[in-house]
């Protein structure tokens, strides 16, 4: 199947996403995504920032498709042209989404320990408003330890869900959900019981935000300050394969190895992630390459490429640059 | 009154009882569909008929029925969309408390056409007396071989299961229902895939309103051609309209679609005119969720044309200057109403019932209600009114389900033909706050309207 995203043509399976096509391209033309995962099924089309225009359905049938559609749940026809970046209606949608989402957010990057690697704060930087309209009280709610490893702080959350599907496909025995409707539900526990699985704190690396954080590298540093190294250590749970962040010969934190859309390659054990901080128990492969947009990529590990842009549309791409 | 084909022999005493509506023609539908029509030959005078869907859509029910996925081996499923909870919707209410059998005649041709054995009810958990009155008549249906195995000697096999809702009005949304019937949370689904072939249980599945279910009984009896003769244009057959407000007769009329809106609000038949002899200053034709127009925009389209009560009619003239016929609420409100207050309420209902799940909805409903209320209560800034424009326009089209669009349209349509009251709160705050306010706006004539004959 042949699609066009932003005048680029790529050939992909049938069944594809838009999304999934649009990765294949790479570059700024992929539309950031805050819910869909693609390891998680049935995540996707609840954070709406993927929203793209299709302004031609098919080869059969040209006519463009009446609403902006989520790219992350719309599968591609034959000869769709999709219009991401070139369209001003998109990126018009994507910073009222951003809008949306910061609205009860606490923007309290300063002391969170997101902040550097976040998807919002990557997101807001590229499409956000430089003042809120809103003067409505944030939403608040008190900071929940779920059990001694992980710290849910629900004011950071979007309600992505990504967690919840985690807890259902990865851990088998899901004791978290989403609590109430409107705009007051909360990822909870209920009775804030600890999530008693070996692999419950694949949550932390899921969550696009500081919602969900690594209570054993809480305040300890800033996540530009470490250097990221693929390690691995032969473990009876899982894969072993992880990226130590480390400050000399020190390792302040293990996480899952992340692309450059913040996935991880594999799910990692709460054993490799909470419980080996000794340099001892690991084999250090090397540095890890980073390729996001974030300040993570400030260590300068890997040259970034300036990417091309496509049509810019004046006034929405200097920021970017 | 117009012709009732729904409502007919609704006032008989005794008609929820099977033997009474037997006696009144009752089944009699159900027999010669099962018994001298092939499946095939429903489906077609159903397309014939050109019913629509009366849940609030208008999408044509011949063509839904026909994207049904009848390839596969799966089982299929019929779902009764029976969870009515638009605010000013109440039709769905009465044709089932009056009228069970009639719904459960609809469920037995539409199943014997669709190839279904299973068939749900998905009641609004708040209709608890109704729940018991369709348990009742499920029972009777059985007893009578209506229902069960071999239906009529037939062959045909159908059993129909109720199942409360737990209370959301987002579970009308047919993908936020198939979820909730089957046990979760009520979060509409993201489509495609649609539920034509992948609904409830992940099999192909077709939803339908209540009364879109009841009128495939007429149908069937009188033919699709002579259904199809009833109406204007693509708005085919009767209606029934749930009319309440400040008007002199509230209450469920059937209407043959082509009524013109006046003679509607006016005439002695349906509406009974205005109460207390004031004048119209606005309605909602269709449920909160439609946009809300002024009686000059009303009553006459803004080519000067008469509006009609039909799909094409209230759509004339777009967003701008027309509406939408929705799922027949139609809500009056007369000169002393404030159009603020009004809204504010319909914000705080949206709020309430948003499901949470996509971020436009869940962040804007919760954002426009108290800004909403702030101006009502005569603490509003001139500015929140663009502001309230522009979240409505990012709310609507952006989200999963058409929740959003009916929390956005209302917001986006008083402030567009009645910006001069929400000027007016800002301006004069202590009048607002002080009075009961609705009266004293000063209006140009072309907004507030007699009808002809009584000018």
């Amino acid at each position: 199947m042949r699609v066009t995203i932003d005048d680029i043509t790529v050939d992909v399976e049938e069944g594809t996403t838009i999304l999934t096509a649009a990765r294949k391209i790479g570059g700024k033309i992929v539309p950031p995504a805050m819910c869909w995962y693609s390891k998680l099924k049935g995540s996707g089309g609840k954070c709406r920032t993927c929203l793209v225009k299709v302004a031609q359905s098919s080869a059969k049938d040209p006519r463009p498709m009446p609403k902006l559609v989520a790219s992350c749940s719309t599968p591609v026809q034959d000869g769709m042209v999709v219009q991401n970046i070139t369209s001003p209606e998109v990126l018009e949608a994507r910073k009222a989404i951003v809008e949306f989402l910061l609205i009860n957010h606490p923007l309290d990057c300063p002391v969170c320990d997101q902040a550097g690697e976040c998807d919002l704060q990557d997101l807001s930087f590229l499409h956000g408003m430089v003042e809120t309209r809103s003067e409505e009280p944030r939403r608040e709610f008190p900071a929940i330890d779920i059990g001694d490893k992980i710290k849910l702080n629900m004011n950071r959350c979007i309600l992505c869900y990504r967690c919840v599907f985690t807890a259902d496909q990865i851990t088998g025995k899901r004791v978290h959900g989403v609590l109430y409707r409107g705009d007051a539900p909360e990822i909870s526990t209920y009775i804030q019981n600890v999530i008693d699985n070996d692999f419950s704190g694949n949550v932390i690396d899921v969550c696009p935000v500081g919602a969900l954080t690594d209570r054993t590298f809480r305040f300890k540093s800033r996540v530009w300050f470490l250097n990221a190294m693929d390690a691995h250590r032969d473990c009876t749970h899982c894969g072993g394969k992880v990226t130590a962040w480390m400050y000399g010969n020190e390792i302040y934190r293990i996480t899952g190895r992340k692309d450059k859309y913040g996935e991880v390659e594999e799910f990692i054990c709460n054993e490799c992630r909470f419980e080996k901080k000794n340099f001892s128990d690991w084999i250090i492969e090397g540095p890890r390459k980073i390729s996001r947009e974030s300040v993570i990529s400030a260590n300068h590990y890997e040259k970034l490429i300036k990417p091309s842009i496509i049509h810019p549309i004046e006034g929405t791409t200097e920021k970017q640059e | 009154m117009g012709r009732a084909l729904l409502t007919e022999n609704i006032l008989i005493p005794g008609i929820r009882d099977f033997d009474v509506y037997r006696a009144h023609g009752g089944y009699v539908s159900a027999e010669k569909a099962l018994k001298e029509m092939t499946a095939a030959d429903v489906c077609r005078e159903v397309t014939k008929s050109g019913l629509r869907g009366r849940g609030g859509a208008g999408f044509p029910t011949g063509l839904k029925w026909s994207f049904l996925d009848r390839k596969t081996e799966r089982p299929r499923y019929l779902v009764c969309n029976a969870d009515e909870s638009e605010p000013g919707t109440f039709k769905d209410r009465y044709l089932m408390e009056h009228l069970p059998h009639l719904l459960i005649e609809g469920l037995i041709i539409s199943s014997f056409a669709l190839g279904v054995r299973s068939c749900y009810i998905y009641v609004r958990g708040e209709f608890k007396y109704i729940i018991g009155i369709l348990k009742r008549a499920i029972d009777e249906a059985y007893q009578h071989n209506f229902l069960g195995n071999n239906i009529l000697g037939t062959g045909l096999s159908l059993d129909i299961f109720l199942h409360p809702g737990a209370g959301a009005y987002i579970c009308g949304e047919e993908t936020a229902l198939l979820e909730s019937l089957e046990g979760k949370r009520g979060n509409p689904r993201i489509k495609p895939p649609f539920p034509a072939f992948k609904g409830l249980y992940d099999c192909p599945t077709v939803v339908n309103n209540v009364e879109t279910l009841a009128a495939v009984v007429p149908i069937i009896g009188m033919g699709g051609d002579a259904y199809a003769a009833i109406g204007v244009g693509k708005s085919t057959g009767t209606k029934l309209i749930s009319a309440c407000g400040n008007i002199n007769k509230p209450g469920v009329y059937e209407i043959d679609f082509g009524l013109p809106v006046e003679d509607f609000i006016y005439s002695e038949q349906y509406c009974g005119g205005i109460r207390d002899g004031k004048m119209l200053k606005a309605v909602v034709p269709g449920g909160s969720s439609v946009p809300v127009l002024p009686a000059g925009l009303m009553l006459n389209t803004v080519k000067g044309e008469q509006r009609l009560m039909t799909y094409e009619s209230m759509a004339e003239g777009g967003f701008e200057t027309g509406t939408m016929l929705g799922s027949g609420g139609f809500i009056v409100f007369d000169e002393d109403a404030c159009m603020v207050r009004n809204t504010w309420n319909f914000t705080c209902f949206y709020r309430h019932e948003s499901c949470g799940q996509c971020s436009p909805c869940r962040e804007g409903t919760a954002w426009m209600e108290p800004i909403l209320k702030r101006i009502e209560l005569g603490e509003g800034k001139s500015k929140e009114i663009d502001l309230l424009v522009s979240i409505a326009a990012k709310i609507e089209g952006n989200t999963i389900c058409p929740f959003g669009d009916a929390a956005a349209w209302p917001v986006a349509s008083a402030i567009r033909h009645f910006r001069d009251e929400f000027e007016f709160h800002i301006d004069h705050p202590e009048i607002v706050k002080n009075i009961e306010h609705g009266s004293i706006y000063k209006y140009p004539v072309s907004s507030i309207q007699h009808p002809a004959s009584l000018r």
